[in-house]
């Protein structure tokens, strides 16, 4: 069988893969330094990137930081998920107006933007994957979020560093992109500044053949296995065997109390996940009573009103919301979805703003479990 | 049926809020066509007498004569909304509530014998029964167009009580906190204002009052092992517009 061709791209040569991608009518969206953090947003050229910037992180604690050398991608993920692009925060479905008797319906109009993201990880493939069987894998398809899907160019970049926060080696996720690309880049600095590129897709293919490539040396396959090795070092760790099940056992744990002690119920870590779905639907009126709206927001189940229904809320306590997170996430997921809710990336441990950290949580319970046993 | 008839009321307060209402502009128009406006003196000196189909009130309650008007303007109103932290909450001058408020009068009025208060500010559901609280210091005007369409249109507003952290989250705002260190009362404050200030890189001033389950004493501890705040930081965080709220009042009395 034929052996996967793999390509370098000069760094100096990454705006032809801008110039490609913008010829083929996507819009570029990827990484840039804003307001102290590395956000997703337009981007036109390679000048857009945090060439330079890495990101320091901890429980409820993010800096970027200069870096000593030239890195386009020397960071890890930052407070923003590439859902926003795939399923918005906040859209108006449809609008009416009144037409006599009857009323005039206008949906918003369907056609799908055409995003091409750079810089996408490994572990938030993983999360595309995931929100494509949420949204398109069951019995009812979320057309809008499956026509952004389809349209969507992705640009892989494998990490070859690691945050405190990330664990994707424990959920298997990354730190290399296996699939799910059109293009992967691995970011090397020796024996030159370049990205050894593989190809996911024939999109990929057509895409790259459009650029000067040459054909990566021995040495540059070694400097861009280094780097993804030196990312799977990393210090947190989940442990997934028999997660799901010891979650389900401890409804009743008093662990829930402890952690409603310090969570603000405030909702951050399900924002910044990104594989969190939730959202709620407003209808509006206007002053006239002549026109009507429903718009769809980002909702989170430590909102309140997230589980009302008729009589009252099912889910009154921080603690109840808690469990319910944390169980969906890596427990309940599996039922509903067939895998883990959770891909690593250590968003929801970075942006709490009280610092509660997942993995820690899940071993605190595993070793209450522990206790318990020994003392009975 | 004639148009809904509006009122609009202030107590002790700076009219910010019912300001908001004439910085409708573009939508103000649908309002007077909406509702006959039939009490609002900022706006008229056409005052016409009650009763009112809603009244919006401003301003909290700080005289003996301001707790008996509003007993009457309740009497006379199918609906009572309370608009901003003042009618809410109490306001910024509920901080009197934790002072001497004779000692306040001789220090700042030169004839203090002509002055008649009482010694604690409090909001309008202290004195009668409300129906919907609009919190904000000031509102938003767009919430406020979308509670008194609500009350048109017999719907239930819809007025989130989730944290400012969920604003800044659906704007793409990064966390002051987390990326730069800021003490925020984003994650225990209603939401409401479109999370405002982390969009101009400040902290939350927390002028939406407490959220549904404000868990103020974790952050007040975050803040002051991580943060480097001090107690006076923090109970100066919690002590201001929404002081009287139970939560706020509670946790700034915790710290100094």
């Amino acid at each position: 069988m034929e052996k996967a061709l793999i390509l370098t791209l000069a760094a100096d040569r990454l705006d032809q893969l801008f110039h490609e991608l913008q010829g083929r009518g996507y819009e570029c969206v990827g990484p840039t330094l804003r307001d102290d953090a590395i956000v997703y947003d337009h981007i036109e050229s390679s000048a857009d990137l945090p060439r330079g910037w890495t990101d320091e992180q901890a429980p409820g604690h993010y800096r970027v930081k200069r870096r000593d050398d030239d890195a386009y991608f020397g960071y890890v993920v930052g407070p923003h998920s590439w859902k926003k692009y795939l399923f918005p925060p906040e859209r108006r479905l449809w609008q009416l107006k009144r037409a006599g008797q009857k009323f005039d319906r206008t949906d918003t109009p369907a056609e799908p933007p055409r995003y091409a993201f750079i810089g996408v990880r490994a572990c938030e493939i993983a999360a595309l994957k995931i929100q494509d069987r949420v949204f398109t894998g069951g019995q009812f398809t979320e057309p809008k979020y499956a026509a952004a899907r389809e349209q969507a160019f992705v640009v892989a970049v494998n990490c070859t560093q690691a945050a405190s926060t990330c664990f994707c080696v424990s959920m298997k996720t990354g730190p290399e992109a296996q699939d799910g690309y059109d293009l992967s880049l691995t970011e090397v600095l020796t024996p030159e500044h370049s990205f050894v590129i593989r190809v996911g897709s024939d999109h990929g293919r057509e895409v790259l053949a459009a650029l000067q490539t040459a054909a990566a040396t021995p040495a540059h396959e070694q400097a861009a296995r280094a780097g993804i090795e030196n990312a799977s070092q990393q210090a947190r760790k989940l442990e997934t065997a028999g997660l799901k099940e010891l979650l389900q056992r401890n409804f009743e744990s008093e662990q829930w109390d402890d952690i409603a002690k310090r969570c603000l119920s405030c909702a951050n870590c399900t924002m910044a996940c990104p594989t969190c779905f939730c959202s709620s639907v407003e209808d509006t009126t206007d002053l006239t009573g002549e026109h009507a709206e429903r718009w769809q927001r980002w909702d989170s189940c430590f909102n309140p009103d997230f589980s009302y229904i008729h009589g009252g809320e099912v889910r009154k306590t921080t603690a109840s919301r808690y469990r319910q997170w944390m169980t969906h996430k890596l427990s309940t997921w599996f039922d509903q979805f067939g895998s883990s809710g959770c891909v690593g990336c250590g968003r929801c441990i970075s942006w709490c703003p009280v610092g509660i950290d997942l993995t820690e949580e899940a071993r605190k319970m595993r070793e209450s479990e522990g206790t318990c046993h020994e003392g009975s | 049926m004639g148009k809904p008839r509006l009122a609009v009321w202030k107590f002790a307060s700076c009219d910010g809020c019912q300001l908001s209402l004439l910085d409708c502009e573009d939508e103000l128009l649908a309002v007077a066509g909406a509702v006959e406006i039939a009490y609002f003196a900022e706006a008229s000196s056409n005052l016409q007498p009650g009763p009112y189909d809603v009244s919006l009130v401003e301003g909290s309650i700080t005289t003996a004569h301001d707790a008996e008007r509003i007993k009457e303007i309740r009497r006379q109103s199918g609906a009572v909304i309370t608009i901003g932290a003042c009618a809410t909450a109490g306001g910024i001058q509920a901080l009197r509530n934790f002072a001497d408020v004779e000692e306040f009068t001789r220090a700042v009025y030169a004839t203090p014998a002509f002055i008649s208060t009482l010694d604690r500010s409090t909001p309008i559901s202290d004195h009668i029964q409300v129906d919907f609280e609009l919190r904000g210091c000031p509102i938003n005007k767009y919430q406020l167009l979308e509670v008194i369409n609500a009350f048109l249109n017999k719907r239930r507003p819809n007025i989130r009580a989730h944290s400012v952290c969920v604003e800044c989250k659906q704007r793409g705002t990064v966390c002051v906190t987390v990326a730069r260190g800021e003490p925020c009362l984003g994650p225990v404050t209603h939401a409401g204002c479109g999370a405002l200030c982390p969009s101009y890189n400040r902290g939350c001033f927390g002028c939406y009052g407490p959220k549904e389950l404000p868990n103020t004493e974790s952050l007040a501890a975050w803040a002051r092992a991580e943060l480097g705040a001090t107690d006076r930081d923090i109970k100066r965080l919690y002590h201001n517009f929404n002081t009287w709220t139970e939560p706020f009042r509670s946790e700034g009395n915790r710290n100094g």
